[in-house]
């Protein structure tokens, strides 16, 4: 170790902080002085250089040397949730809130491992996130020790790339790629696997300031004849129709594609992840598309003769049976990632590219070329759609119904509010009812699906955004795949609102088991259930149990005002289902409307 | 779409872990690998893979955008006009007719390589068709082992 650092170091110490931190790095690399440390402390000096202010993690054995790294700066603040899978899934929904690129933590074996389902989620739905996980010393590997498993292996289908770092010289080096991989292109989650004899051994840390990777070259420009040919077909169309994905949300967006919209009055279609781009009152927003998708998206969908996909992937919950889909339409495909392009549709118009960056250029070529008037039949069509099947429920007032509980939500705390959701019923409700005003307000798992994830992303999400509300809106099952994190929030006064919309049922399944299996409920009943206000209770938070509307009002509003974590279990109508829908593999436009209930 | 043989090429960083995922990739999305080969390119950091596969176009554009959103690979090449060829050895009792094996082989650009006490190896080196009729050929001769090498490729 430098004597002179140390000198400097203790020079800086009263001013605390990161700034003076960051002057002694300054001092430090004017002396030209050597930055000696070991593998664990490189591992932090790379998360404080990307800006990180949040970690997210469990220790265990194989990343001890990191943790106790952790426990001698005050750079970051580290969160411990209570199960590797939760700070994962809390990174991700951190990443997702704020935009920055998300960090968690883990021990090798049962610790990565725990942590995949948190990876795979984020794979899926292209999160920018760094997850270090601790491995077996080099000597050890392939020895099957005590924890030891191929993390690298394990993770390879479910990461955008992983490392495991097999020598010291490469971490510092491994480390900045890594964060440049995670959020460059079509994000992603990247692994850096690290034995734990390298975060105990000491060598020189230089943090380089760019990375050189010859074959990791993502296009975001996109090619300006095709962006042209694409805006000629625009001017050309008469049903034109924009298709936004998760990618419109990634890129930041929405502004241009707000525009773009606007500037031609094309009409647009939301999927479940981009939900909250055009805005709710935007009236050029047609609706949410796909499987639980209104009709008039649906039909938007199946009638146009131009679709303009943005950052979306054409998902089997999107198209339904793909021979129908948008049969009469030409396809415009903006996507950052070529493998989206052409992997299950035919397309006219592909244009590999940001979207933010193709759309800015296709306004160019837009802006005053297109009559504002030409697809107004087109717009009244669809109107005409949404009439005649508008979303909608039956409201009831001896039983709450679940959409009620959404609808109600949007009223009281609408825009301000983060709203994460777990997966089933509670999901498709809360993107069909909440009115959604900007992106990154909705944040869920589209892709994988993955239950257990709302309570945690939404805990990450509150640390992104600690001056607005956070709700998970889940259901009877999902909260319990990740209850644990009860503790977690309210040892560190995050005070998340759970709104369990309560059905008894796995209601999801059960409605399936409706439609398609005749009626047999295997394994779907949750009749047994636990005190959901003496479980929060007991882990510190606060509970509330709603049977009526006016007992729904003062549980948000004690919850509110009471900051703690909070379930809020409302009972909620058992056998109400998700409509419309298309069932799995059907055409779009054959959708059940409505369920005849004996 | 018909399914169509298809030979690409992947060059990628000689690392750890490199061929795990392409081996990978194609396991994981249900692609097929009729061969694969695979050596690093001498003086660079880099290996070359030679892939044989089957698919349909949608099928066969995918391989190619997957192999190439893999982070370590330098470049894929789609071949269409290319030289294609294939090593194989084979062993023979040392019983057969040396001559007759002799010969057949050279028609396959190959010869006897390795005498032993109880067998013979030969080799040949040529087009993956005509290495096929060699092997089939060499049946008359009792073979005792096969051992193909897997398809290189290189553009014209």
């Amino acid at each position: 170790m430098c004597t002179r650092w140390w000198i400097l170091s203790k020079g800086g110490v009263s001013g605390g902080g990161l700034s003076i931190f960051r002057y002694n790095r300054f001092i430090i690399n004017l002396l030209e002085c050597d930055m000696q440390m070991s593998g664990a402390r490189m591992i932090i000096e790379a998360i404080i250089a990307e800006g990180v202010t949040k970690v997210f993690g469990y220790p265990g054995g194989a990343i001890m040397n990191v943790y106790d790294e952790i426990y001698k700066q005050d750079n970051f603040e580290h969160i411990l949730t209570r199960h590797e899978q939760a700070a994962v899934h809390a990174a991700d929904g951190y990443a997702r809130a704020s935009g920055e690129v998300g960090v968690a933590m883990v021990t090798s074996g049962p610790g990565f491992t725990n942590a995949v389902t948190g990876l795979a989620t984020a794979y899926t739905d292209s999160v920018p996130l760094v997850v270090i996980s601790g491995q077996v010393p080099l000597s050890l590997i392939g020895t099957d020790g005590f924890q030891e498993i191929d993390a690298v292996g394990i993770s390879r289908a479910c990461t955008k790339h992983n490392y495991l770092v097999h020598d010291l010289a490469d971490l510092p080096r491994i480390l900045k790629e890594a964060f440049y991989i995670a959020r460059s292109g079509r994000p992603g989650p990247v692994l850096v696997d690290v034995p734990k004899d390298i975060t105990g051994e000491i060598g020189e840390f230089v943090y380089p300031d760019s990375v050189d990777l010859p074959t990791y070259k993502p296009n975001y420009k996109g090619n300006n004849r095709q962006i042209k040919k694409a805006a000629e077909a625009i001017k050309a169309a008469k049903k034109p129709l924009l298709y936004l994905g998760g990618g419109v949300v990634l890129s930041n967006a929405h502004e241009a594609v707000r525009r773009l919209a606007e500037l031609a009055q094309i009409p647009a279609v939301e999927t479940l992840m981009a939900r909250g781009v055009m805005g709710a009152d935007n009236p050029l927003l047609v609706g949410m598309l796909g499987m639980h998708g209104s009709y008039a998206a649906n039909m938007a969908m199946s009638e146009t003769d131009l679709v303009i996909a943005l950052g979306a992937r054409f998902d089997d919950r999107v198209t339904g049976k793909l021979s129908e889909f948008a049969k009469y339409a030409d396809v415009i495909h903006v996507d950052i990632d070529p493998a989206n392009i052409a992997k299950l549709v035919d397309v006219d118009y592909p244009i590999v590219g940001d979207v933010k960056i193709v759309v800015e250029k296709m306004i160019e070529h837009l802006d005053g070329a297109v009559d504002p008037d030409r697809y107004q039949v087109w717009r009244d069509i669809l109107d005409r759609y949404d009439e005649l099947h508008p979303l909608m429920y039956h409201d009831s007032d001896e039983v709450i119904k679940p959409q009620w509980v959404i609808e109600r939500l949007g009223e009281l705390v609408g825009s301000d509010a983060i709203i994460t959701s777990d997966v089933g019923q509670h999901q498709m409700w809360a993107a069909q009812f909440f009115p959604f005003d900007r992106p990154r307000q909705w944040i869920n798992s589209g892709g994988l699906g993955t239950m257990g994830y709302g309570f945690p992303s939404a805990i990450g999400a509150k640390v992104a955004h600690p001056e607005k509300t956070v709700i998970n809106i889940t259901g009877d099952g999902s909260i319990l795949m990740n209850v644990q994190e009860l503790v977690t929030a309210a040892e560190n006064g995050i005070p998340v609102i759970n709104v369990i919309l309560n059905n008894h049922f796995l209601g999801m399944v059960r409605q399936w088991q409706t439609f398609f299996y005749d009626k047999r409920y295997a394994e779907t009943d949750l009749s047994y259930q636990p005190n959901w206000k003496m479980l929060a209770e007991a882990c510190g938070g606060a509970g509330y149990d709603v049977t009526t509307k006016a007992e729904f009002d003062a549980a948000l509003q004690n919850a509110i005002e009471g900051g703690k974590v909070t379930f809020i279990n409302v009972a909620v109508d058992r056998f109400e289902n998700v409509l419309p829908m298309v069932p799995a593999g059907g055409a779009l436009y054959n959708m059940m409307l409505e369920h005849k209930e004996s | 779409m018909e399914p169509v043989r298809r030979v690409i090429s992947v060059v990628v960083l000689n690392e750890a872990q490199v061929l795990s995922r392409v081996s990978g990739l194609f396991a994981g999305r249900g692609y097929n690998i009729e061969s694969l080969t695979v050596a690093p390119i001498p003086e660079t950091d880099l290996s070359h893979m030679t892939i044989v596969t089957r698919g349909n176009e949608r099928v066969i554009e995918q391989i190619t955008k997957q192999l190439h959103k893999l982070i370590p690979t330098l470049k894929v090449i789609e071949h269409a006009e290319m030289v294609e060829k294939e090593m194989v050895l084979i062993k023979f009792p040392i019983e057969e007719k040396l001559s007759d094996i002799q010969a057949l082989c050279q028609a396959y650009n190959g010869g006897i390589v390795n005498v032993g006490e109880h067998m013979v190896i030969a080799m040949a080196a040529d087009e993956p068709v005509r290495i096929k009729h060699f092997v089939q050929a060499a049946k008359r001769y009792n073979p005792l082992e096969v051992v193909r090498g897997g398809v290189v490729a290189m553009e014209r």
